[in-house]
């Protein structure tokens, strides 16, 4: 029983201890996650390092906030429950700015912003698919937008569609082609690429940076971007760091950081070492 | 907690549960035949026989699930040409067949082991007993083996059956839209993770409550030597002096 006792004590103390902490942090250390699955923005290596875009950017950041930076690979489907539960400070991994997403946590200013649209095989019916190499803004060009969406409506009819859960990517899809393709939600972008090859979907969508890695590849060179890409709205405002809502002075520090890396062209340089796409880079 | 939220997702869960239940008994039944031939083969006394059959339970029993589901689905989608030669990419087309095959394969392997230990427990007295009323080896299974087999097997098989309504989560990762892949795009839209895992928790506690009573019923069935023998009816009409 007294072994219970100073057992319980300790945990009380211990948890007084962090909750002190808590009270006026200092950052010293910021947890970071990233997906790990979703080139280029952040992926594995074959020797399992996280590399890419954002694990660069992080680190770079990090090194203007005068922080110690850790990042750790989270699977996307919980990236933003463990936010808050506490596994880590901030969440790098292709995030976009969404009305969602804001309800329950908070973003720093967006460090990239690129299209989203359709990938297909060269031989496949949804090369039709209008408006290939333009780009239209949900908001901004929303008439024809609209028409674009609609043109796509009767090509789409019934094909099988493959696409990354809990994405900006699947909330587009059911928003506007519920009921008209099958949407088939898979845990990575990798995945559904795979099934885009072996003839399992006849298409995925997703943002072209990401189409636009997986083309590179020799066993994809049949893969291509069909029909228009898009933003805005429902894609999303832009990509950027999702910390908790409480966190207010990190975001102010990643915010700063931000705002200094694109000034100097640090973020430039490397959306042009990662990106065969162009990402629009924001003053 | 807010408990309008759960419940509301309970009923869009509940869409799962015919997709969870599809996957569960079509493997368990599927599996079951499989594991018998497996037993079978392993109790042959033919060299070849017994040694594929160890080879399979031995992979199969080995390596997770999750990884067959793997390979079975992402595998076997890179042999795409091959496989279409053989006339077979149809069946591995879909996620729902491939999630079927690898939960079958699976639970074939732990079920004929199961199997194998209920018909080597069955008492070798009650078998020479059969033997000596004259039976040919096939009553002989029909009517004596098989009976008391199964009824000792049953406790372990109820186990693989629980674990197999379980099991079928792991086809949400092929994209197949059961319970918990319901459960997952729920939390996408939500960010409520706890509510809704708790909701699909207590989804797979009731079907596996009602699985173990199902078993619990057929165990008592089978063991009508256990009980006290029925009580003398009292008869009404009076007695014939």
């Amino acid at each position: 029983m007294r072994l219970f006792k100073a057992f319980g004590l300790a945990l009380l103390s211990g948890a007084l201890a962090t909750g002190a902490a808590a009270q006026g942090k200092k950052w010293e250390t910021v947890k970071i996650a990233t997906e790990g699955a979703y080139a280029p923005w952040n992926f594995s290596t074959p020797q399992g390092k996280l590399d890419g875009f954002e694990v660069e950017l992080a680190n770079e950041l990090c090194r203007r906030m005068n922080v110690k930076c850790e990042v750790v690979a989270q699977d996307w489907d919980g990236i933003i429950p463990a936010l808050q539960a506490g596994k880590y400070d901030a969440i790098m991994a292709g995030m976009n700015v969404t009305p969602k997403r804001e309800e329950v946590i908070q973003f720093s200013r967006v460090y990239a912003a690129g299209p989203h649209g359709w990938g297909a095989m060269k031989d496949s019916p949804l090369t039709k698919l209008e408006g290939t190499g333009q780009i239209l803004h949900l908001e901004k060009d929303a008439d024809a937008a609209k028409r674009t969406i609609e043109a796509w409506k009767p090509v789409l009819k019934g094909k099988t569609i493959g696409v990354q859960g809990s994405t900006t990517n699947s909330a587009f899809l059911e928003k506007y082609f519920k009921g008209v393709v099958e949407i088939r939600e898979y845990k990575t972008t990798e995945q559904h690429d795979l099934d885009l090859a072996a003839g399992r979907i006849d298409g995925i969508y997703a943002a072209h940076s990401s189409i636009a890695a997986t083309m590179d590849k020799p066993e994809f060179k049949n893969m291509q971007i069909v029909g228009a890409g898009m933003g805005g709205d429902i894609l999303g405002a832009g990509v950027a760091v999702g910390m908790r809502k409480a966190d207010t002075e990190l975001k102010k520090m990643f915010d700063e950081a931000i705002n200094a890396a694109i000034k100097d062209g640090t973020i430039e340089n490397l959306t042009s070492k990662w990106f065969k796409i162009k990402m629009i880079p924001q003053a | 907690m807010d408990l309008a939220f759960m419940a509301e997702t309970f009923v869009k869960l509940l869409e799962g549960v015919p997709l969870t239940l599809k996957l569960a008994f079509s493997s368990v039944a599927l599996g079951a035949v499989f594991a018998m031939l497996l037993a079978l083969m392993r109790m042959s006394g033919v060299g070849p026989l017994d040694w594929c059959a160890r080879a399979y339970v031995f992979v199969f029993r080995g390596t997770p699930l999750l990884v067959q589901v793997f390979l079975i689905y992402y595998g076997l989608g890179q042999f795409r040409p091959t496989l279409q030669e053989l006339g077979v990419w149809w069946f591995f087309r879909e996620p729902y067949w491939c999630a079927l095959t690898a939960l079958t394969l699976n639970t074939a392997a732990y079920a004929s082991e199961i199997i194998r230990g209920g018909l080597q427990a069955v008492p070798h007295g009650q078998v020479e007993a059969a033997r000596a009323c004259g039976m040919s080896r096939a009553t002989l299974f029909r009517r004596i083996v098989f009976p008391i087999a199964v009824r000792q097997a049953l406790p372990g098989y109820g186990n693989e059956v629980v674990l197999m309504v379980k099991a079928t989560s792991l086809a949400s990762i092929i994209t197949m839209m059961e319970v918990t892949g319901i459960a997952h795009k729920l939390i996408s839209q939500t960010f409520r993770a706890v509510e809704i895992f708790i909701c699909a928790g207590a989804i797979y506690l009731i079907l596996n409550f009602l699985v173990t009573r199902a078993i619990m019923a057929l165990e008592w069935w089978l063991s009508p030597h256990l009980r006290g023998a029925p009580e003398p009816r009292a008869r009404l009409e009076p007695a014939h002096v």
